[in-house]
């Protein structure tokens, strides 16, 4: 099986560009060049300095000792919660400002719904000095107040979304009508690995870095490049995409998915996408996505903002479909279990989509002798309110 | 003969009309179909609402949400028009995102349209080379006209391409952006029309989006056969219901 996107931007039955004429240009333009563009020496080194010095990587590889004794098995956390900006996105945007300046663009838009993608691309516009709008719904305006504030300080835009049900859905919109009106010098920096193509291969390969890092770090620590399972939570599906890459192909790599069930996947509030989603189109793509019987897209939910969107990336879908990988959801509760336990076994608060994946082991009963390597995609200082109010703190 | 290209054939500018089924109220379908025929306009573009219409600004939004608050669905769409061709003559296109059509099963969904006498369908977000690979039998099979968009920024290339595969007319979006009223053209829509013109395409173009009133009619309509009004239409049944189509109608041409 093959999870490379193909030369029409599929995987599999996912994927596509379903898109208004209207974009048709701007998207067609990015498909021609983007992997020229990426395998120019010159992007490459631009690539990789500013990722090790500006960002932070690599990301450290982390034993963690006490969380292995705990469950029983070999636990690896990969720290993409110790990047600049405090998450795996900026990797992303570090790429994604590289192909812009290129493209000769000098307007960045983007959306954003915990808060984290609009700050990541908010640093990389003040970066390089280039104008940058986020667009965020209005209810996560509200929910997300310090990131707010965060963007602003760097110089961005944020524009309320207010249309629809005013979250990222909404703001994804917002930005695309954006982009339909400002066709000639804006590029549109997708957050996650969703999108028309070639924006859900595109993010993927920024973030491929991730599982580029585990497999030279595990040979050093383990002797071996491959671990026995990859574990990543799964929002748009950009942390865990860039996680599983180096190992779709090797079958002896378990791919573990895990998604937000919110209040329990047969709650009505769920973001819980592959239990939940059948095929459709969202935000330019054909994918698994939560729709009523007539095909309107549906508000997800979940604790974390992150996670709180009703389709999953194209990749994912494949993945899911394939049953190349197993996939699991996993509870507010839970998760924020997991993310206390974390906090007092390790010295490390994530954020609540990474305590997401790190609620795994109420699910799955690994062998002592495995080796897990669970990405932890972001830190939990944008959290702590949310920590504060459900434990009370 | 697909009424679409009989209207095309009559030596006048046509007047298309686009609102959102389900709005202002669930039940005002017929009537606006029916009031449009009677004052005079040639064709109408019935929007099958959606929950996330990403071409479309502001005014055709919240008419879209509107009326999926007020119940408006695929079904019930198909049932409040199960009789129109007892009433109304012009040609009838249902215009919509393509995830609702998917869900319903694109081949039933054609039938259905058939079925009810609806001679086209515009989607903005299922792109041409899709279409033609995977979906044109199914439409033509139905006796369907799909209509493309093109832009200021389309290549004559693939304005060619689309042209080769349509079988209608060209919708021409007037200039790079969403869906909504503007109040006059300027210097690069005029160009941007004539340059289409100059192509001497087989389809004949209709105009679309900003399209508001008698001065942007008329300007789209000198090199263009057509034009088709959206967002004037929903604001104007907004402050008047399902009232004095005919005073809107009389103030375009
Ligand atoms: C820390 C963190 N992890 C995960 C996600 C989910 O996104 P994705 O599935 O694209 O990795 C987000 C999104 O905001 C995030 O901030």
């Amino acid at each position: 099986m093959n999870y490379q996107v193909n030369e029409k931007g599929y995987y599999g039955d996912f994927g596509g560009a379903y898109i208004p004429e209207m974009l048709y240009p701007n998207v067609e333009e990015l498909r021609t060049t983007y992997l020229d563009i990426m395998n120019e020496p010159s992007f490459k080194k631009e690539f990789d300095q500013l990722l090790r010095d500006y960002v932070g990587r690599p990301s450290p590889l982390y034993f963690a000792k006490r969380l292995s004794e705990k469950h029983n098995t070999k636990v690896y956390l990969k720290r993409e919660d110790l990047n600049h900006t405090g998450a795996h996105k900026v990797n992303n945007t570090i790429g994604q400002i590289l192909v812009a300046k290129r493209l000769g663009k000098n307007r960045i838009i983007a959306e954003t719904g915990a808060g984290q993608h609009g700050v990541a691309t908010a640093t990389v516009c003040a970066l390089m000095g280039i104008k940058c709008i986020v667009y965020m719904g209005e209810i996560d305006i509200k929910r997300q107040a310090p990131n707010v504030a965060r963007m602003k300080m760097l110089g961005a835009e944020v524009r309320p979304a207010k249309s629809g049900s005013k979250t990222l859905k909404d703001a994804t919109n917002e930005a695309i009508r954006d982009w339909i009106n400002n066709p000639v010098d804006t590029h549109y920096i997708i957050g996650s690995a969703i999108g028309p193509h070639p924006y859900p291969d595109m993010v993927t390969r920024f973030q491929s870095i991730i599982s580029e890092e585990i497999k030279w770090q595990l040979k050093e620590k383990e002797g071996r490049e491959h671990p026995d399972y990859v574990v990543a939570c799964i929002g748009g599906g950009s942390n865990a995409a860039g996680t599983y890459y180096h190992f779709l192909e090797e079958p002896s790599v378990g791919i573990i998915a895990v998604e937000a069930a919110g209040k329990g996947v047969h709650s009505g509030e769920s973001a819980a996408t592959s239990q939940l989603g059948k095929e459709g189109i969202i935000h330019g793509c054909k994918t698994l996505l939560m729709q009523t019987q007539d095909g309107q897209i549906t508000e997800p939910y979940s604790i974390s903002a992150g996670l709180d969107y009703p389709g999953v990336g194209p990749l994912h879908s494949h993945i899911y479909k394939t049953a190349r990988g197993e996939f699991y959801s996993v509870t507010d509760d839970d998760a924020m279990a997991a993310g206390l336990e974390l906090s007092q076994l390790e010295g490390i608060i994530p954020a609540i989509e990474s305590s997401h994946a790190l609620a795994i082991f109420n699910d799955k009963k690994f062998r002592p002798e495995d080796i897990v390597v669970i990405s932890l995609s972001g830190r939990g200082d944008k959290d702590l309110d949310t920590y504060i109010d459900y434990f009370k703190l | 003969m697909n009424r679409i290209n009989t209207a095309l054939e009559q030596d006048k500018k046509l007047l298309s009309i686009y609102f959102t089924a389900g709005y202002p109220s669930l039940n005002d379908t017929t009537k606006i179909i029916q009031d449009l025929e009677h004052h005079g306009v040639d064709m109408i573009e019935i929007g099958l609402p959606f929950s996330d219409p990403l071409a479309d600004g502001p005014t055709i939004q919240e008419s879209s949400t509107t009326a999926l608050k007020n119940g408006m669905t695929t079904n019930i769409l198909f049932e409040q028009l199960k009789d129109i061709r007892k009433s109304v003559n012009i040609p009838l296109i249902i215009m919509g995102y393509f995830n609702p059509m998917m869900q319903y099963g694109i081949e039933v969904f054609c039938a259905k349209c058939q079925e009810i006498g609806i001679d086209g369908l515009i989607i903005p977000d299922l792109p041409v080379n899709e279409y033609h690979e995977h979906y044109q039998e199914t439409f033509e099979k139905y006796g369907l006209i799909n209509v493309f968009l093109i832009t200021p920024q389309t290549s004559d290339e693939r304005i060619r391409f689309i042209d080769d595969v349509s079988n209608g007319f060209i919708y021409m979006v007037s200039s790079a952006s969403t869906t909504g009223a503007k109040s006059t053209f300027g210097d690069t829509q005029q160009q941007y029309f004539e340059r289409i013109s100059a192509l001497d395409l087989k389809n004949p173009q209709i105009v679309g989006f900003g399209i508001s009133n008698n001065e942007t009619f008329t300007q789209a309509t000198k090199t263009a056969k057509g034009a088709i009004i959206g967002s004037a239409f929903i604001k104007h049944l907004t402050h008047n219901r399902t009232d004095n189509i005919g005073d809107f109608v009389k103030s375009i041409r």
